[in-house]
């Protein structure tokens, strides 16, 4: 036997499971091409514009602020791609290119970046961006257009239930909206097949949604009107299901999706605005480290079923 | 497989203190004759696995990585045992206290893989009763099959060995534990249990770590075993099916631990197979036995592939508690750069002792030892889940390691 052999001693174990983090982010891109196509569907160029300025946008801000950091860019790992493939299905149809572009490049920068990059971020960068645009230009970004018009319209949340829009357009997403948000159909599909790899965590979406229905349900809303309208489901589906900002325990996951959905309702309820998925996530975000700590997991043996 | 040439026989065969050796370099010694001795209450026995002259004391690589001084003897051939083995009687004839010192002469140790004396463990302290004595067969990992031939060729022995195990521990009652896709060897146990109601069979879920003691313990009984605690505060022992037949070998035969079987397997290897082995016999010659290597190797392993040790050389022979030997080739030996935590929480999720393992071992890659013990770094077991299942590739169990050991050197330096 030849003894020259060159042996690698490295620590157990030593099986690894084929996932990883560029495949985690790679998967969210493809479960965001339905809600893509009925974005580039309903809003046609506009939509095509806006997707891919806030792609490109939030790719050329990664390597930029990577070079800066003098750190190695790591724009392969997909995240960059997802985030502003995120704020790009957040902007209202008719936002500018220059202001798409604007808030990739603060939703990098400063939502992850001045962090430290990928998985220290405490906030959810595009909804960094998306928070950044909608405090530094109101009337633009809350400006709405009906699907396949430019007819500009106002949003079935801003309408109230009863409105003009019925469950099948909200559905479809036959509404005026931001670019993504606004067919839970398509966004369910994308969503359906995360859970099915298990890269998102459904006791966040089902936390969030049911504390939604139930409180619509109590304050005498229409639950299914609530569900569907606004930002709600790209919101609880992709956003809230982030997993550098969201708890690391189940019980945590838990609490996360039952705040943000209480939130959401005080915002829509007896807020200013007819909308609340931005805001209420990010709180959420913000409490993650203290909800980490106060769920950490009971460890085996101690004080579970008594020794006898 | 046959003897080898040279056994190499490591002081530091089980957990607890090495033993004390017995002879000298250049001393004649006989198979089964004790080379060394327990030097302290969590210690063994060690036996000379073939029959020649002593060639060495000396330090001889340990799977661990260092040295430890061994043992080495040179086979003549002869097989000739040493006086007095032979039948210690009927199971009957012999008391409790007997069969605790068979078993201890016979340096048996847990054939598990953790190697813990085993004439420890079936000498509880008066205060904590036993109730039950559960025989692990859940094969402790992938790639291994000991337990499952053992099961299946010794059923008889195993079933000996446990009521041998019984009698000295003082319990009515024996549960064995086997992983619902062995039905032949749950099967033959129950057979036994028919005749028998000593013996009760369980057909458990199949996951990994079900062979773990204490995760077994709450399968069978629900009850956890407390932190930092041993199985007997909840009135339970556990053994290895394999030390069941170690045992009844020692009272049917009078044999010491002298051989066991293991697994060598993996795609690295040509013939994989169960072999029954000298202890001591280098892990070369049992590659070369079962064909040797296919294609170059990249890692060669005792142990499984979760908790097993990545060996240095393949001069490290077979201990006690070896339960096989894996080979990778090259072309299968994936070396990870570890991306930053993505806060998946898949580790949570995943850790069988529901520790946050990414918070430990942040804390671990840090220094910060307090911390990592605030949140039971010493209660990881060390299965490996948490690794195996990081999408950023993290070497999560590696800095949990870290932290135990220098809590553990903590500890004895303040006392």
């Amino acid at each position: 036997m030849d003894e020259n052999i060159q042996l690698v001693a490295s620590t157990a174990p030593h099986l690894r499971d084929e996932d990883s983090v560029s495949m985690i982010m790679y998967s969210v891109v493809w479960a965001l091409v339905p809600a893509t196509l009925s974005a580039v569907y309903f809003f046609r160029g506009q939509a095509v514009g806006i997707i891919l300025t806030c792609t490109i946008a939030a790719l050329v801000a990664e390597v930029l602020a990577q070079r800066l950091r003098g750190v190695p860019a790591t724009l392969w790992d997909g995240s960059a791609l997802v985030t502003g493939l995120l704020l790009g299905l957040n902007m209202p149809p008719t936002v500018p290119l220059w202001m798409a572009a604007l808030g990739s490049v603060v939703a990098i920068v400063i939502g992850k970046q001045v962090f430290g990059g990928l998985g220290h971020n405490p906030f959810n960068p595009a909804l960094v961006g998306r928070a950044f645009l909608l405090a530094a230009f109101p009337v633009q970004m809350t400006k709405w257009i009906a699907p396949f018009d430019a007819v500009s319209a106002s949003t079935p949340l801003a309408q109230g239930a009863g409105g003009i829009y019925g469950y099948g357009h909200l559905y479809l997403g036959l509404v005026p909206g931001s670019l993504g948000e606004t067919s839970a159909f398509a966004l369910l599909l994308g969503a359906l097949y995360l859970l099915y790899r298990e890269y998102i965590d459904w006791r966040i979406p089902v936390g969030y949604l049911g504390t939604v229905a139930v409180i619509s349900l109590l304050a005498g809303q229409d639950p299914l009107f609530q569900l569907l309208s606004g930002g709600l489901m790209l919101g609880a589906l992709f956003m809230a299901t982030d997993m550098v900002t969201t708890p690391i325990t189940r019980a945590g996951r838990w609490i996360f999706g039952i705040g943000a959905g209480v939130i959401l309702m005080v915002i829509r309820l007896w807020g200013a605005m007819p909308e609340g998925v931005t805001y209420s996530i990010l709180i959420m975000n913000g409490l993650t480290p203290l909800l980490n700590r106060w769920t950490r997991p009971r460890i085996f043996g101690h004080g579970g079923v008594k020794a006898q | 497989m046959p003897a080898p040439a040279k056994v190499i026989l490591s002081l530091q065969q089980h957990t607890g203190g090495p033993s004390k050796p017995l002879v000298e370099v250049g001393q004649e010694v006989k198979l089964g004759q004790k080379i060394a001795e327990a030097s302290s209450f969590i210690s063994a026995s060690l036996h000379a696995s073939v029959a020649g002259k002593v060639v060495e004391i000396a330090p001889h690589p340990h799977p661990t990585g260092g040295e430890v001084t061994a043992i080495v003897i040179e086979n003549d051939g002869s097989d000739e045992w040493a006086e007095g083995i032979g039948p210690k009687g009927s199971l009957d004839s012999l008391t409790p206290e007997q069969i605790r010192e068979i078993v201890k002469e016979a340096g048996i140790v847990g054939l598990g893989g953790a190697a813990f004396p085993t004439h420890v463990k079936i000498n509880p302290p008066p205060d904590k009763p036993i109730e039950h004595l559960v025989l692990n067969g859940c094969e402790c990992e992938a790639y291994l099959t000991t337990d499952h031939r053992l099961m299946m060729e010794r059923t008889e022995d195993i079933a000996f060995g446990g009521k041998a195990l019984a009698k000295a521990l003082g319990v009515k009652k024996v549960i064995i534990g086997v992983e619902r896709n062995k039905p032949e060897a749950i099967e033959a146990f129950r057979e036994i249990a028919a005749r028998d109601d000593l013996f009760q069979v369980e057909s458990l879920e199949v996951k990994y770590p079900q062979g773990a003691e204490k995760q077994l313990i709450y399968c069978l009984f629900g009850r956890e075993v407390p932190s930092r605690g041993l199985p007997a505060d909840v009135g339970v022992v556990v053994q290895n099916v394999a030390t069941a037949a170690a045992v009844a070998d020692a009272i049917k035969k009078g044999w010491p631990l002298i051989k066991r079987v293991i697994t060598v397997s993996g795609t690295g290897v040509q013939e994989p197979k169960n072999v029954e082995v000298r202890l001591g016999t280098p892990v070369k010659d049992i590659i070369e036995f079962a064909g040797g290597y296919k294609g170059t190797p990249g890692k060669v392993l005792m142990g499984g592939p979760m908790t097993g040790v990545a060996l240095h050389s393949t001069e490290v022979p077979v201990m006690k508690g070896t339960s096989g030997v894996i080979v990778f080739p090259r072309e299968e030996v994936k070396q990870y750069d570890p991306a930053p935590c993505i806060r998946c929480g898949r580790c949570v999720d995943a850790c069988p002792a529901y520790l946050m393992p990414v918070t430990i071992a942040n804390f671990a890659e840090k220094g910060m030892l307090q911390e990592a013990n605030q949140y039971g770094a010493m209660d990881c077991i060390e299965c490996g889940c948490c690794t195996y299942v990081c999408p950023a590739k993290r070497f999560l169990l590696h800095w949990i390691q870290l932290a135990k050991h220098q809590l553990l050197a903590l500890k004895r330096q303040t006392g």
